[in-house]
């Protein structure tokens, strides 16, 4: 081990705050802490993008027939929606909390690659300038949806290229990202801490970072293709020169399968953190954990084609996704049952943090099942391309992904600021947030198996009522992400100071060893892990 | 900006680092590498556009007509960049015995203004009868020429097979016709 000349290089360290000061500090970061924080403020300000053309989308269906807004620049919002909140809020959020987070839970000083740190965080706000840029050009936004599907995609106006190079910047980002948390990860642990002394939530944060450099560059191919496709008489996925669209459908989703647990391993890493803490019990079957996630990350190589089974296929290709994406919910449901045994006889209480894991625990699973359903091949025939697809993704996304990155936040505040927060507005914000995201999305289930399609901005009037009650969950769900930005200012600037613990339980785990806020510099000398 | 804690040893990380880099050069790698894989397990299926099972000629016809079945053919026309071409099909269905070789014409005027090559790329559906689908002589093969405004029937030959699955009594066969893509810079 190299711990012995880290120990050597930091003798002479003082454990003192300097950092440096005004803009320099943002723009030349390498400090992990504050580079987690540019990453987490970055997500919360595409939350709101992201947030604000999903209140213009429900506000145009809260009634059938065109009210606000025009059919083109309808589909421009659902697009950019989708692209919004997946690269630029939850991917962004997972790798500020792992910038913030991975070093202070293996005892490391820093990431393992500061410089390229810097570069991978400063590249999104460009990739994003560009994508919204699009929106001022001829023709709009992208507006063929975030699956880019050809030929569709292909017919866009001058959005399309810069559609094009902000994916590759993001992707660019994220596999730099990817690259560093592993390398961090694999050589900058404290003596002693074994990968099965890992938390999860580096866990799955490694399992991840493998995804990640295993299908980004996949749809770094595949946007490139449809690149050389528009501009350079290619055709990968134009018919007339013995192309074939439905090819882009497939790697498409071979990279979307293992991206959706992207967006979704973490969140089961920061859960499994919160529910011990706030059992008062040690993680139930740690190993079973870890195994889960490493076979939910296979199992998503090889389930691609169940997000396109009327594509037409051999039905033997049918069977094999349509199993294949059904033995995902064996891991999944081992991951289930641990977190509801974690808190079997344990001694629970109810902050914020806990709150948000166990409405995790509750809506992930519901999306979980309606997922079941849509893998049923002859099923899914009827439920593609409806609201109920809509309603099941949102459902793992938002009450699942979006829920334990808040869970996530509530649970570090006090750590990053070295203040509590108000108990009672974060409460407020559970409450609102968990009421209202069910109005938002439950009513979609029931609009889904009615036949209402998906991305449209009309609809026939049967469909009014539930439209109604999806949009006003979605107004109160908007707005009541107001009091969470509330509760960060507020921690921010003050409040009751934090103990090293932070929570009236014994959370394990080396972030709870430094004081709070966690110093600039921490773990300077590497701690020893039993 | 100097920090005071440079904690890594310089290439303390490199040899990861390359294997992480080659991992993900691997994996574009591979996206393209789906491509020629696409079209393997297409034909291995047979199915799909990159199949080309209805856009080749089949030598391996043999005519052994059963008088007791008739099926039916629908034949459609798309014009995916609509307004340069007239294209429609001579006859938009026709019964057919199983095992007994036809012939029908689809007919097409360029309205372009230009001489023009166009590709007309054929779907069947249910897809999953292609294979028993079977031309002998088809305008598909092969990209087509019109001279400014010239107007063509353009002949189709073709058979069902006689093992086509007894409960398929409807078949429609679609043709889109495309510009033949030109290189870039020759518009």
């Amino acid at each position: 081990m190299a711990h012995a000349d880290t120990h050597a290089l930091h003798a002479a360290d003082h454990h003192d705050d300097h950092k440096p000061h005004g803009i320099g500090r943002w723009l030349f970061a390498t400090n992990h802490k504050d580079i987690g924080t540019m990453y987490m403020v970055f997500a919360l300000i595409m939350f709101f993008i992201g947030g604000a053309m999903a209140m213009v989308i429900r506000l145009e269906l809260f009634k059938p027939g065109m009210q606000f807004v025009d059919p083109g620049f309808y589909n421009s919002l659902v697009t950019s929606h989708a692209l919004v909140m997946i690269f630029g809020a939850v991917m962004p959020a997972f790798v500020g909390l792992a910038n913030w987070m991975i070093p202070l839970q293996i005892g490391a000083p820093d990431m393992a690659l500061p410089r390229m740190n810097n570069y991978s965080f400063w590249i999104l706000p460009f990739a994003f300038t560009l994508l919204l840029s699009s929106f001022f050009t001829a023709g709009g936004g992208p507006a063929g949806g975030w699956t880019l599907y050809p030929p569709l995609s292909l017919q866009a106006g001058d959005s399309f290229p810069l559609t094009i190079f902000a994916i590759h910047m993001m992707g660019a980002s994220s596999i730099m990202g990817a690259i560093n948390v592993i390398v961090t990860i694999m050589n900058m642990r404290a003596p002693g801490m074994t990968l099965l002394k890992l938390p999860l939530f580096c866990w799955t944060w490694l399992i991840t970072a493998y995804l990640l450099i295993a299908v980004m560059p996949v749809l770094a191919g595949a946007v490139t293709m449809l690149l050389t496709d528009h501009y350079f008489g290619t055709s990968f996925f134009n018919p007339a020169g013995g192309g074939d669209p439905v090819m882009f459908q497939h790697i498409f989703w071979f990279f979307g399968h293992p991206e959706v647990y992207i967006l979704i391993l973490p969140a089961f890493g920061i859960v499994s953190e919160i529910i011990p803490t706030f059992s008062r019990k040690p993680l139930f079957g740690y190993d079973a954990m870890v195994y889960a996630t490493a076979s939910i990350a296979f199992l998503s190589f090889i389930v691609w084609a169940h997000h396109m089974f009327t594509v037409g296929m051999p039905l033997a290709g049918q069977m094999f996704f349509m199993m294949s994406t059904m033995l995902i919910a064996v891991p999944t449901g081992v991951k289930v049952f641990n977190w509801t045994t974690t808190m079997w006889k344990g001694s629970l209480s109810f902050e914020p943090p806990m709150l948000f894991a166990l409405a995790f625990l509750f809506l992930f699973t519901i999306g979980g099942f309606s997922g079941l359903m849509l893998a049923i091949a002859p099923a899914d025939y009827q439920y593609q391309d409806t609201y109920f697809v809509v309603a099941h993704f949102h459902y793992v996304l938002v009450p699942g992904a979006v829920f334990a990155i808040m869970a996530g936040v509530y649970y570090w505040l006090p750590k990053w600021t070295g203040h509590m927060y108000s108990m009672t507005l974060a409460k407020w914000h559970f409450w609102v947030s968990t009421i209202s995201v069910n109005v938002l999305f439950f009513p979609q289930h029931f609009l889904g198996l009615a036949g209402m399609p998906r991305r449209i901005p009309d609809y026939n009037v049967q469909f009014t009522d539930w439209n109604m009650v999806s949009s006003i969950g979605g107004f109160v769900f908007g707005l009541s992400q107001l009091l969470f930005v509330a509760v960060i200012i507020q921690s921010a600037r003050g409040g009751p100071k934090a103990t090293a613990k932070v929570w009236d339980a014994e959370p394990l785990g080396l972030e709870w060893t430094v004081p709070s806020p966690a110093p600039y510099h921490s773990f300077s000398d590497a701690p020893e892990v039993h | 900006m100097s920090e005071p804690q440079a904690s890594t040893k310089p290439g303390r990380h490199r040899g990861l680092i390359a294997r992480l880099i080659l991992f993900t050069a691997g994996s574009f790698a591979f996206g393209f590498a789906l491509v020629p894989l696409y079209s393997v397990l297409c034909k291995v299926w047979e199915t799909g556009n990159r199949w080309y099972g209805t856009q080749t000629a089949r030598s391996d016809v043999i005519e052994r007509p059963d008088v007791n079945r008739l099926v039916t053919i629908e034949f459609i026309a798309n014009i995916p960049r609509a307004g340069d071409f007239e294209f429609a099909p001579t006859v938009t269905s026709m019964q057919v015995h199983p095992g007994k070789l036809y012939q029908t014409t689809f007919h097409a005027h360029n309205l372009t203004g230009t001489p023009v090559v166009a590709q007309a790329v054929p779907s069947i559906a249910p897809s999953s009868i292609a294979k028993y689908f079977r031309k002998t002589e088809c305008f598909c093969f092969r990209p087509q020429s019109f001279a400014t405004s010239e107007t063509r029937e353009m002949p189709l030959r073709f058979i069902v097979d006689a093992e086509l699955p007894p409960d398929v009594d409807r078949i429609t066969l679609a043709y889109s016709l495309f510009d033949k893509p030109q290189p870039a810079n020759t518009p």
